[in-house]
C-alpha cells in the first residue's frame, strides 16, 4: 500500500513548462498547511515566480514563514554550499577560505551534477533534521528532473570514499523511500504535455528510485453538454436556427455559436490526450484532476481555489 | 485559408528567412516552438527553395510523422519528396530534418578534437566523462549550439531552423558557449589537475586539496584529474569552438525567432528573453503569438447578446424549442422530434456562460498582447487550431499564418 501524497514528507513537484507546475505545487504546499503540517515550499528556480502565488514578498534562502503553519523559500546555490560547509563538515570561516569558496561557487555553475546535488541535498537535509514535517518542492521541468533527482546516485558512483560519499548516502536513503518522498508529475491535458508525461513517468522508474507519487493533470476544461444536449446544440447551429436565435436574442448569435463550437472542440481534443494519458499510466497511480481556472491564473486566490480542487481529489 | 487581418508590416517571416542562414526559434516550454520551427522550414523549403534544415531537441513522435519520417535522429535524414506530394505541395527546395543526441553529440566532438586514438578511447571510458554527458543538466544547452556550429560550418544548408532546449531559463543556452569555454580555460582547472601532474603541489593551494580530499575523497580526485589531464589535450580546440559558436550566434546572418502563447507567464518569459537578445545584441528576427483566440470573443455586440440570452433565457429557450419542434425532421433530438424547453434552456446557458468565460480569457489574452510592447517587426499570429498537427499539409497551414 503506497501511502497518501501528502503524508509523505518530501515532495518533488515537476511537469512541463507552462503547464501550471508552480500552481500546484503552492496549493499542495497550502492543504499541507491547512492540515495542520509544519510546510515548507520551496522553489528550485531562482527565476521562479512561487511568492506570486501566495502574494508575499519575494522568497530567499532563508525560510520565511507567511502563513501559520506555512514556510517558503527559493534555492540558492551558493548559500546552500555555505551552509553545507559550515554545518556538515563543520569548517567555520568560510569566508575566510576565500579562493575556495570562489572555486566551488565556480564549480557549482560550470561543473555538471553540482548545482544538483546542492539544491536537493539542502531539502533532504531539511527532511533529515526533522524541521518540516512536509517539504513540497517546485523542482526543475520534466527535461531535467531525472537529472536532478539522480545526481545522489551519480556523484555516488564516482565518489566511492570520504565525506560526500557519506552525504549522499543520507541523502539516498531519504530519496528512495516511498513513505517519506514522492514525485508529483504536472501535466496538462494537450499533447506534448501527455507526451512528456508518459515518457518521464517511465523514466522516472527506470533511471531513479524516487517514487512516483502521483500525477496532477491541470487545466482540465468543462464539459458543456451533457447527454441530448449536444443534439440540441447541433440543431441550433443549423443555419435557419441561428435565425430564429439571433431574432429572439436581438442580435447576431454566430459568435456565441462559434463559441460554444470552440470550447467543445477544446474540450473534446482534451479529452482524447486525457484518455491516452491513462491508458499509459500504471493504472494503480492516482491521477489527480483540477479544472481550468477561467477567472484568474495566478495568486493567491488561484492558489486557494486549486487547493480546494487538489483536497477533494484527494479525499479530504 | 483565413485572411490575414492585421495590418501591413514592412517585414515578414518569408523576408526575415531569404535573408538569414540560421533562424532559432525559442520560448518557453509549451507554447509550440518546435512546431513553428518545423512549419517555418517546411515554408521556407516549399517557397524560397535551396536546402532547410530542422535541427530539433526533443520532437514529438507525431513531428516525426507530419514531416514523413518514421523517426529521425543525430542523423540529418531528408523528407521525403513524396510527403510533400501528398499534401499537395511542390516545394521549390529540400526539407531536411536531424534531431539532437546529446551522448552522440559529445562523442562525436571527441572523436573529431581528441589528439589520437589512445586518448579517445581513455576519454569515452572515463566514469566522469559518461556522467557529464549522459545525466547532467546543463551539457545539452552547450551540445545544442555546437551542433548548430558544426551543421552551419558544414555548408550543406542554405537555411537552418533551430529549435531550441527545453530550459525554464531560454537564456541558459545563450550562454552555454561562454560558460563552457571559461570553464576549460579556468585556474581551477590547473588547480585540479596539478597534483597528477607534477606532485609537487604548490603552497599556495594547499588548503585546497586537504579540504577537497576530505569533500571528495582522492578516487573521485584522480578521476577529475584524469577527465581534464585527458581533456586537456582537447583544450585549445575546445576553447576556440565555443568562441566560434558564440560568434555565429551574434552574427547578422542569425536571426533568433521568439514564440509565445498569450499567457502570462510565456509572455514574461518572451519579454526577458526579448531583452536579453538585445542586450547581447543579437538579431531578434520575428515575434511568433500561438493558439491565438479568435477576435469575435472581444466584440462587444456578442457581450451585449450574450447577456440578453442570459437575462431572457426562458423566453428564447421556450421559442427555439417551437421551431425545434415545428422542424420536425430532426430525429437526432432524440426525444421523438420534440425538444424540451428546459433541456434548451441548459444547452443556452451553457453557451452564454462558456462565451462569458472564454471572453475572460481572451481580453487577458488581449492585455498581455498590449503588453509586450516592443515587438520586432515582424509579429505574426497563429489561431487555436481544431486539431493538432499531423501531417506536412497541417505544418504547412500553420506556416502559412505566419508567412507573409
Amino acid at each position: 500500500m503506497t501511502p497518501s501524497l501528502l503524508d509523505r514528507k518530501l515532495i518533488f513537484v515537476t511537469g512541463k513548462g507552462g503547464v501550471g507546475k508552480t500552481t500546484i505545487a503552492a496549493a499542495l504546499a497550502m492543504l499541507g498547511a491547512q492540515q495542520g503540517k509544519r510546510t515548507l515550499a520551496c522553489e528550485f528556480d531562482a527565476k521562479g515566480n512561487l511568492a506570486d502565488f501566495f502574494e508575499t514578498e519575494p522568497t530567499g534562502f532563508q525560510p520565511r514563514a507567511i502563513q501559520p503553519n506555512l514556510h517558503v523559500m527559493s534555492m540558492n546555490t551558493e548559500e546552500s554550499l555555505k551552509e553545507y560547509l559550515s554545518l556538515q563538515l563543520k569548517i567555520p570561516f568560510v569566508a575566510r577560505l576565500g579562493p575556495l569558496a570562489r572555486t566551488f561557487d565556480f564549480v557549482a555553475n560550470a561543473a555538471p551534477g553540482v548545482k544538483e546535488i546542492l539544491t536537493v541535498g539542502k531539502v533532504a537535509w531539511e527532511v533529515r533534521r526533522q524541521a518540516y514535517d512536509l517539504v513540497v518542492v517546485d523542482a526543475v521541468a520534466t527535461g531535467h528532473i531525472v537529472g536532478q533527482l539522480s545526481a545522489p546516485d551519480a556523484i555516488n558512483e564516482l565518489v566511492q570514499v570520504g565525506l560526500v560519499r557519506e552525504q549522499t548516502g543520507w541523502m539516498r536513503d531519504i530519496l528512495h523511500d516511498p513513505a517519506t518522498t514522492g514525485a508529483v508529475i504536472v501535466t496538462a491535458p494537450e499533447e506534448m504535455p501527455v507526451n512528456e508525461t508518459i515518457e518521464l513517468a517511465d523514466r522516472l522508474t527506470a533511471e531513479t528510485k524516487v517514487d512516483l507519487a502521483a500525477v496532477v493533470v491541470n487545466r482540465v476544461l468543462p464539459e458543456l453538454f451533457g447527454r441530448g444536449e449536444e443534439e440540441v446544440f447541433e440543431q441550433l447551429r443549423e443555419p435557419e436556427r441561428v435565425e430564429v436565435l439571433s431574432a429572439a436574442i436581438g442580435g447576431r448569435a454566430e459568435p456565441l455559436l462559434d463559441a460554444a463550437q470552440l470550447a467543445v472542440t477544446l474540450r473534446r481534443t482534451r479529452a482524447g490526450h486525457l484518455s491516452r494519458l491513462r491508458e499509459a499510466l500504471d493504472p494503480t497511480l492516482p491521477l489527480l484532476y483540477v479544472p481550468y481556472q477561467f477567472t484568474r491564473t495566478h495568486g493567491l486566490r488561484t492558489t486557494h481555489q486549486v487547493a480546494e480542487a487538489l483536497s477533494a481529489e484527494l479525499g479530504f | 485559408m483565413a485572411t490575414k487581418t492585421a495590418e501591413p508590416r514592412h517585414g515578414s517571416l518569408e523576408q526575415l528567412l531569404a535573408a538569414k542562414e540560421i533562424a532559432i526559434s525559442c520560448g518557453s516550454g509549451g507554447v509550440g516552438k518546435t512546431t513553428t520551427a518545423a512549419a517555418a522550414a517546411t515554408m521556407a523549403a516549399t517557397h524560397l527553395g535551396g536546402k532547410v534544415l530542422v535541427l530539433t531537441v526533443d520532437p514529438a513522435k507525431r513531428l516525426a510523422n507530419a514531416l514523413g519520417l518514421e523517426a529521425f535522429g543525430n542523423v540529418e535524414t531528408q523528407v521525403p519528396p513524396s510527403a510533400f506530394k501528398e499534401a499537395g505541395i511542390e516545394p521549390r527546395g529540400e526539407l531536411w530534418a536531424a534531431m539532437l543526441d546529446t551522448k552522440q553529440s559529445w562523442d562525436d566532438l571527441v572523436r573529431r578534437h581528441a589528439p589520437d586514438a589512445k586518448t579517445r578511447e581513455a576519454i569515452l571510458a572515463n566514469p566522469l566523462y559518461q556522467n557529464i554527458t549522459g545525466k547532467f543538466v546543463q551539457s545539452h544547452d552547450y551540445i545544442a549550439m555546437e551542433r548548430l556550429y558544426e551543421i552551419h560550418t558544414s555548408g550543406k544548408y542554405d537555411l537552418i531552423v533551430v529549435d531550441t532546449p527545453p530550459t525554464r531559463n531560454a537564456i541558459d543556452f545563450l550562454e552555454a558557449p561562454e560558460r563552457m569555454a571559461d570553464f576549460f580555460s579556468s585556474r581551477l582547472l590547473r588547480w585540479l589537475t596539478a597534483p597528477a601532474r607534477s606532485r609537487v603541489v604548490n603552497f599556495a593551494s594547499r588548503p585546497f586539496y586537504q579540504v577537497a580530499d576530505r569533500i571528495l575523497g582522492s578516487q573521485f580526485l584522480e578521476d577529475i584529474a584524469e577527465f581534464f589531464i585527458l581533456f586537456q589535450s582537447m583544450y585549445e580546440g575546445f576553447v576556440e569552438r565555443a568562441r566560434a559558436v558564440e560568434r555565429v550566434l551574434s552574427e547578422r546572418r542569425t536571426t533568433f525567432v521568439v514564440v509565445s502563447t498569450l499567457e502570462a507567464a510565456p509572455v514574461q518569459e518572451a519579454e526577458f528573453f526579448m531583452s536579453e537578445l538585445a542586450k547581447r545584441r543579437f538579431h531578434l528576427g520575428a515575434l511568433v503569438l500561438n493558439k491565438v483566440l479568435p477576435s469575435y470573443l472581444l466584440d462587444q455586440e456578442a457581450t451585449a447578446a450574450a447577456n440578453r440570452l442570459s437575462a431572457d433565457a426562458d423566453r428564447i429557450a421556450a421559442e427555439l424549442a417551437a421551431t425545434l419542434e415545428d422542424g420536425g425532421s430532426a430525429g437526432s433530438a432524440g426525444k421523438a422530434g420534440t425538444a424540451d424547453p428546459a433541456q434548451v434552456r441548459r444547452v443556452l446557458d451553457e453557451v452564454a456562460e462558456s462565451f462569458r468565460n472564454y471572453q475572460v480569457v481572451a481580453m487577458r489574452e488581449a492585455e498581455q498582447r498590449a503588453e509586450l510592447g516592443a515587438a520586432p517587426e515582424v509579429v505574426a499570429t497563429v489561431p487555436f487550431f481544431d486539431s493538432d498537427i499531423f501531417d506536412l499539409g497541417g505544418l504547412a497551414r500553420m506556416g502559412e499564418q505566419i508567412w507573409r
